[in-house]
């Protein structure tokens, strides 16, 4: 691919929105742990224990999961309040294909944008032309193609989707598994045999030659959906998480300011066995969750985006 | 010029508790040190120099204490090693912080006062060309990212480069006193190594 991340050279006028900041921007966050929060005093309560960033959302995706309806963007005055309330990045969800919420969200001052399948779908065909936005997006992926298509559209981190709002991590470890492997077969595949590649990926074929050469995405990737302990976070980390999204797990347990930190620690020493036994102790009840084969496939957020 | 024509490669780790130390270690390795993670005290006793990377800075600082590793890292500074910081890196070694937590703590560092986010939101995040003191050749390339920049220095404090163009003009973005160089950008996002070269030669002139 053409370098995008490139400004112009001559020029010494700052110049922002470029893809290297936007990329940027979560390479500074890799090692940690951004969580779901519903008001400022959860916002607080994340900040304290080490979140990196917060998710500033109206209802965690077990509340959605439970209420249904159509879930949207949140309201600004509950955004401007988090805003307010911590000093690290605020992110926030804006539905697929909903460009008009991200615009909206851009001139809050969120700091990255989640076109999130947590949300109802606002565009069953179309997702947001993040390229043509100065915030950065998080995208949700199942695979590599969709995380390419996503990257393709403009997304600067990508998460694996798992199953959100149901404290059951086997569908995290599928996705991440799955886009690890994929990125495994490219690099084994011989250059005459990318084309195909591309061509069954539905991503494009410079794309998926920078995978196959670095071996990695060309942005972070991060995990989410169904993490609700330390040990999860642990796991995702070791099968090549660079940082965790943690939603319902947290102010759905019986001890959310010290399972937040607890699930800090577990991130940073995630190879480490002794820290994690000891991070795990006495954190109280577990989010009590729902087994992903108990849903119904129809109302299985992960599926929304294509 | 090989890191080897000059001398043996100093150890340099990365503090490893959050951030971007992936891009620090290859910066690190492509200028000629022997790079590894730091997080843990032993691991720390092993290295000659240290680069606090670009993160979270409330995060890291909170992580430093939670695993001991504050008084290890300010006895080391003390002792006179070499350490860089970039961005959370620079307020992480500020010896005062604006508009961070009542409760972060960065460690003995610079005598400076840093202003947390101070470029604005990252919308506000933006490139710049930099001019270092003491770097040869064009002006740096830098990445500012929810960036801080130095407000006010303290006597021993060298200014090695500001802004010069837009909003921000003027404000200083890069400082050295004695072995303790901080950055408000990331020139380990560019692949531009100089920067990684200026601290591996510093730090391999004191090990």
């Amino acid at each position: 691919m053409s370098d995008p991340t490139s400004p112009n050279a001559a020029s010494t006028s700052p110049v922002v929105g470029t893809a290297r900041v936007k990329r940027g921007m979560a390479e500074m966050l890799k090692g940690g742990v951004i969580m779901d929060v519903v008001t400022p005093e959860q916002a607080k309560i994340a900040e304290d224990a080490g979140a990196v960033a917060v998710m500033a959302l109206e209802r965690v995706p077990a509340d959605i999961r439970a209420q249904g309806g159509v879930s949207r963007m949140s309201d600004p005055d509950m955004i401007d309040g988090i805003i307010e309330a911590v000093s690290i990045p605020v992110m926030a969800k804006a539905r697929i294909g909903h460009f008009v919420e991200a615009q909206v969200l851009q001139a809050l001052g969120v700091d990255y944008v989640d076109e999130s399948e947590v949300l109802t779908p606002a565009d069953y065909a179309n997702h947001i032309d993040k390229w043509a936005f100065t915030v950065p997006f998080v995208c949700g992926a199942t695979n590599l193609g969709e995380a390419l298509r996503r990257i393709t559209e403009g997304a600067a981190m990508i998460r694996s989707k798992g199953e959100a709002g149901t404290g059951d991590v086997s569908n995290a470890t599928t996705h991440m598994r799955r886009i690890r492997q994929e990125i495994r077969r490219l690099q084994n595949l011989p250059a005459d045999e990318l084309y195909v590649a591309a061509k069954e990926l539905q991503a494009p074929y410079e794309l998926v030659k920078e995978v196959a050469e670095a071996g990695k995405l060309p942005v972070v990737l991060f995990t989410a959906g169904g993490i609700a302990t330390p040990a999860d976070a642990a796991m995702m980390m070791q099968l090549g998480a660079e940082g965790v999204f943690v939603g319902s797990g947290i102010f759905k347990s019986g001890n959310p300011a010290q399972r937040a930190a607890a699930i800090v620690k577990a991130t940073t020493f995630h190879d480490d066995p002794d820290v994690l036994a000891k991070v795990s102790r006495g954190l109280g009840e577990a989010m009590v969750g729902i087994n992903v084969d108990d849903i119904p496939v129809p109302h299985r957020l992960a599926e929304r985006g294509w | 010029m090989s890191g080897a024509a000059r001398g043996p490669a100093p150890v340099i780790g990365v503090l490893a508790l959050q951030g971007d130390v992936r891009e620090h270690l290859t910066a690190l390795t492509g200028a000629g040190a022997q790079a590894r993670p730091v997080r843990r005290r032993a691991e720390l006793d092993a290295v000659d120099g240290l680069v606090i990377p670009g993160g979270e800075s409330t995060t890291i600082s909170k992580l430093v204490d939670i695993f001991e590793l504050r008084e290890p890292i300010d006895k080391r500074i003390a002792a006179g090693m070499p350490v860089y910081g970039s961005c959370a890196g620079m307020i992480m070694l500020a010896g005062e912080v604006l508009d961070g937590r009542p409760d972060q703590r960065g460690f003995d560092g610079i005598e400076m006062t840093v202003r947390r986010n101070a470029f604005g939101r990252q919308v506000d995040s933006f490139e710049a060309p930099v001019e270092i003191v003491g770097v040869d050749g064009p002006a740096l390339h830098a990445v500012f990212i929810r960036a801080p920049w130095v407000e006010r220095v303290g006597a021993g404090v060298e200014v090695l480069g500001t802004v010069t163009d837009g909003p921000a003009a003027g404000r200083i973005v890069a400082v050295r006193q004695g072995n303790l160089l901080a950055t408000s950008f990331h020139p380990e996002l560019t692949g531009d190594l100089r920067l990684h070269r200026y601290f591996v030669d510093l730090t391999r002139a004191v090990a």
